[in-house]
């Protein structure tokens, strides 16, 4: 194992599984931090981490900051509107003023897909991508699989359902990228009108072949894992679908559904959940839920990000 | 002064002549044409030595925008041209979405004013179809025609509603105007930047399906028989669109299409690592697509090569993808794109020549296009094999948006002669 | 400063410091002292080794200082094992291979008789960095230092308390504890660089 290859951290699409397992074991030693009784450690020391957080997320910026001043890193949060002609500034202006000030890592999220390879292009610091519009969020596919591997030992040979929104779902495609590169059968479900054109070709090379559905039954069954997707309300009522009885009553994770994966299968959720929508609250509350696994198991994955990031030049001195 | 281009090979498909020799010029017209006519010239005739050069009608670009009135800081008429000229375009057709948009006399009037005074190259105005290009009521069609407009068009946007259309059409028949249609059925397209596909989809970029394209060329077409009007379908870029303008023409109806050469030399790979220099629209397809359009140009059903030249400044590329103007500049990359396809065999050099001046000249009727005694002296000499790299540095456009910056090209203008005098010549024919 | 070990295959072997039965006498001689010298402690002395081979090390003095076969053998000592990865000085200069092991102290190190068990004792830091990851955890009420080997070149006011041998070595000299835990035979040898 050497030194992370990369140096930025965009998505999954361009991950080996090497580069994966390392990121998924460090994980798993950065979650003992949260159990010790001061839950820091000096290592990101002196470092600055920025989180431009250009669209809304209270909990991903949370997760990051902690992540940060968990490693003794400082952090900085900066929100607002996407950029360009809202304001006046260019991403590119924000971006390079904040360089100007010599980070160490700029985490970004914005609502377009390619803001952040476009940073990563242009600016010194190190970008670590956390949701660019619909394209890619690669520390949620990070802690998605951490949670995976934790509970069922293994990546390799599970049936994996993700199920919901797929054309607008960043945490689709990074897992489908990541779960594929690391040996699972990946198969997606949604509405028609939510499954973008070429899906299959997106694991060309990968790993094993994506399985594609527009009824999420056939995705469910004997399912390992199945990951629901959040519906967007906006997105309701348009031409893309009728109501939330509808997406509920056709697409929703309910007990009897559930019951067609596998017995010691999990069900996993991004956040946040609609109950009632996209899953009913008793699989939300019920046994086979890992969802507040996920969550902090997100800090212990931005933790071992940050640090392979932030942790000066890659291989030799 | 008089011109005696020597030693070129001369192709003119018009008058079915491939063949070495002179071109003579007097006076702004071609005078004659032979082998060995440039020893009996009078000294007061520069000889220009064209040998291994191709000698052709003056190229003529059918879609061009100057962004000149209005958006001067992207593009003017003067900049334009020179770039047109180097590109080896004796003319370009100006579309209307300027800064007023060209829907009155007044600015067809002040386009022709500016490029008396300061163009390159020929500038032949295309009038709007709609007040405004706001696609709700008609221009004044017949006093842009009078004011010198060669055609008819809301480039940029289309005319979404068929109503409209089928009275535009009418109307422009009337005044004996092509009408040129920018196909996109907007609710389709839904402000997708990419074409609809893998690539798309990987990229989670929202995109539109070549349906929107060809769904309103279907249309279109239903209304071209209903009406019996000229119509041009603008950039065409999709396989299923060909196979309308296929079916259409079996019909024998009026209708023609133009192509890019970016969208027969690219495939919608270009925009895959949000390059927005590939953001152009309609979009950049996929294989299929690019094999179809070539197919049609091979064998007549595009009938003619345009450039769709779309100058933007960095403020308006140097942004996220989804947010970048459409658009990339193509007059000065044009003719090695379309050299390629000579190289590959698809085109034979007289077909590349129709689709790049015969043709267009005879789809909106313009002079030019054939090198016939009499006709006005508009001559390109090509270096078919000059090797060159497309550098920001060379570019005369005002903008360097081409996704083609770095590459290496090969083929290029060496003189470009409109009305007998020099547009553009290379270093070693300056005097 | 900064010190980069030397891959592997740069190093070739000059000598053999302590064979397996000189390691075993040292680390039973170590325990016999560590247990003289907190002869006055009511309490079961901590030993805390440094991962990875001072955790080892720390596991057979454990088992050397609760054989019911010893005479001196006394209460049974606790163990824990420290990770020091993330508290290093010199964790971003291109060490090849920054694995992270856990850190276990398992019943607490409030109070506590800390022994730090290390296999090579060189320039100090990595003692250093032990101690700060002790502080994380609590307040001991001592540390006392254990090593194998010491090969001098101190950068850090820091002194052992327990040695098992001492040699002098030269900066392009290095010094490797192998160890049946990790696989290899028992042996401490010196190297030097390739030149």
């Amino acid at each position: 194992m050497s030194l992370f290859p990369h140096r930025h951290l965009l998505g999954t699409e361009t991950l080996t599984a090497e580069d994966l397992t390392m990121l998924l074991d460090l994980g798993e030693r950065f979650l003992e931090i949260a159990q010790r009784p001061i839950k820091k450690v000096p290592t990101l020391r002196g470092k600055t981490v920025i989180n431009l957080f250009l669209e809304p997320s209270t909990r991903t910026r949370t997760s990051f900051e902690i992540a940060a001043k968990r490693l003794s890193a400082d952090a900085i949060n900066i929100s607002g509107a996407a950029s360009s002609t809202v304001k006046g500034e260019t991403l590119l202006d924000t971006a390079r003023n904040l360089d100007a000030m010599a980070p160490d890592v700029v985490v970004l999220r914005h609502a377009q897909a390619g803001a952040a390879e476009m940073l990563a292009g242009r600016i010194s610091a190190r970008v670590v991508n956390a949701g660019d519009g619909a394209h890619e969020h690669p520390t949620q596919a990070l802690l998605d699989c951490s949670t995976i591997r934790a509970h069922k030992g293994r990546l390799a040979g599970l049936e994996v359902a993700i199920c919901g929104d797929i054309t607008h779902s960043r945490v689709a495609r990074s897992n489908i990228f990541a779960l594929t590169a690391l040996g699972a059968h990946v198969r997606v479900a949604g509405p028609r009108t939510l499954l973008p054109p070429g899906l299959p070709e997106m694991v060309e090379g990968l790993g094993a072949p994506l399985g594609v559905h527009d009824r999420i039954e056939p995705a469910i069954e004997g399912a390992d894992v199945i990951m629901m997707l959040r519906i967007q309300k906006e997105r309701i009522g348009t031409g893309l679908f009728p109501n939330t009885r509808e997406y509920s009553r056709y697409f929703g994770l309910n007990d009897r559904r559930l019951a067609l994966a596998k017995p010691d299968a999990i069900v996993m959720h991004p956040g946040p959940i609609n109950r009632g929508v996209e899953i009913e609250p008793s699989v939300a509350d019920g046994p086979q839920a890992v969802i507040l696994d996920q969550v902090s198991r997100g800090v212990a994955i931005r933790m071992a990000v940050l640090y392979l990031l932030a942790g000066g030049e890659t291989g030799e001195n | 002064m008089d011109l005696c281009i020597r030693g070129g090979r001369v192709i003119d498909p018009a008058r079915n002549l491939d063949a070495e020799g002179d071109l003579l010029i007097e006076k702004g017209v071609i005078a004659g044409f032979g082998a060995g006519l440039a020893a009996g010239v009078s000294k007061s005739t520069r000889v220009l030595d064209v040998r291994g050069s191709w000698v052709v009608p003056g190229l003529i670009d059918l879609h061009t925008h100057l962004r000149e009135p209005g958006q001067e800081y992207k593009e003017d008429i003067a900049t334009g041209t020179r770039a047109a000229a180097a590109g080896g375009f004796t003319a370009v057709c100006a579309m209307p979405n300027t800064l007023p948009p060209n829907d009155t006399r007044a600015v067809t009037e002040l386009i022709l004013r500016r490029a008396a005074t300061v163009g390159a190259v020929r500038v032949y105005p295309v009038g709007a179809i709609s007040k405004g290009l706001k696609g709700e009521s008609l221009a004044e069609i017949g006093e842009l025609r009078e004011a010198g407009c060669v055609a008819i068009s809301d480039d940029g946007r289309p005319v979404m509603n068929a109503e409209l259309m089928r009275r535009a059409l009418e109307y422009a028949r009337t005044f004996d105007l092509p009408l040129v249609q920018h196909c996109e059925d907007l609710t389709l397209s839904d402000g997708g930047s990419m074409n609809e596909g893998p690539v798309a989809t990987r990229a989670g970029i929202k995109a539109q399906p070549a349906a929107a394209e060809s769904s309103m060329v279907a249309r279109d077409i239903e209304l071209v028989a209903l009406t019996g009007a000229r119509y041009h379908v603008a950039h065409v870029s999709s396989a299923e669109s060909v196979r309308l303008v296929r079916e259409a023409k079996r019909r024998g109806l009026p209708v023609t299409c133009e192509v890019t050469p970016h969208h027969l030399s690219l495939t919608d790979q270009a925009c895959a690592h949000y390059d927005t220099a590939a953001k152009c629209n309609p979009p950049l397809r996929g294989a299929a697509d690019v094999d179809a359009l070539r197919e049609g140009l091979r064998d007549g059903t595009i009938d003619a090569i345009a450039t769709d030249h779309a100058p933007h400044s960095s403020v308006e590329k140097d942004v996220e993808f989804e947010q970048a103007a459409f658009g990339m500049i193509g007059l000065e990359t044009a003719l090695p794109l379309a050299l390629d396809l000579v190289r590959t065999g698809l085109l034979t050099p007289a077909m590349l020549v129709t689709r790049l001046s015969a043709a267009p000249a005879g789809i909106f009727r313009l002079p030019g296009g054939r090198l016939g005694e009499g006709q006005p002296a508009d001559v390109t000499v090509i270096d078919p094999e000059a090797a060159w790299t497309c550098d920001a540095k060379s570019f005369l456009s005002r903008s360097r948006n081409s996704p083609f910056l770095g590459r290496a090209l090969r083929g290029r203008a060496t003189l470009t002669i409109v009305g007998g005098k020099l547009a553009f010549s290379e270093e070693r024919y300056r005097e | 400063m900064v010190r980069i070990p030397p891959p592997d295959s740069n190093l070739i072997e000059r000598r053999e410091i302590l064979d397996q039965a000189g390691i075993a006498r040292a680390l039973r001689r170590m325990a016999y002292e560590m247990i003289e010298r907190n002869a006055d402690s009511h309490r079961p002395l901590y030993l805390v080794g440094v991962r990875t081979g001072g955790a080892f090390l720390a596991q057979r003095l454990v088992a050397l200082m609760s054989d019911p076969k010893e005479s001196h053998a006394g209460p049974t000592p606790l163990l824990g094992a420290v990770d020091i990865t993330l508290y290093r000085d010199d964790v971003f200069h291109g060490l090849p291979k920054p694995e992270i092991g856990p850190t276990e102290l398992p019943s607490g190190i409030e109070g506590q008789t800390i022994i730090l068990v290390d296999d090579v004792l060189y320039t100090g830091r990595t003692i250093r960095a032990a101690m700060d990851v002790l502080a994380d955890y609590g307040r001991p009420r001592s540390v006392q230092l254990a090593a194998l080997v010491d090969r001098g070149r101190r950068e850090l006011p820091i002194q052992p308390d327990y040695v098992g041998i001492q040699v002098q070595t030269t900066e392009t000299e290095s010094v490797r504890v192998m160890l049946k835990e990790r696989g290899e035979p028992d042996r401490v040898v010196l190297r030097e660089r390739r030149s």
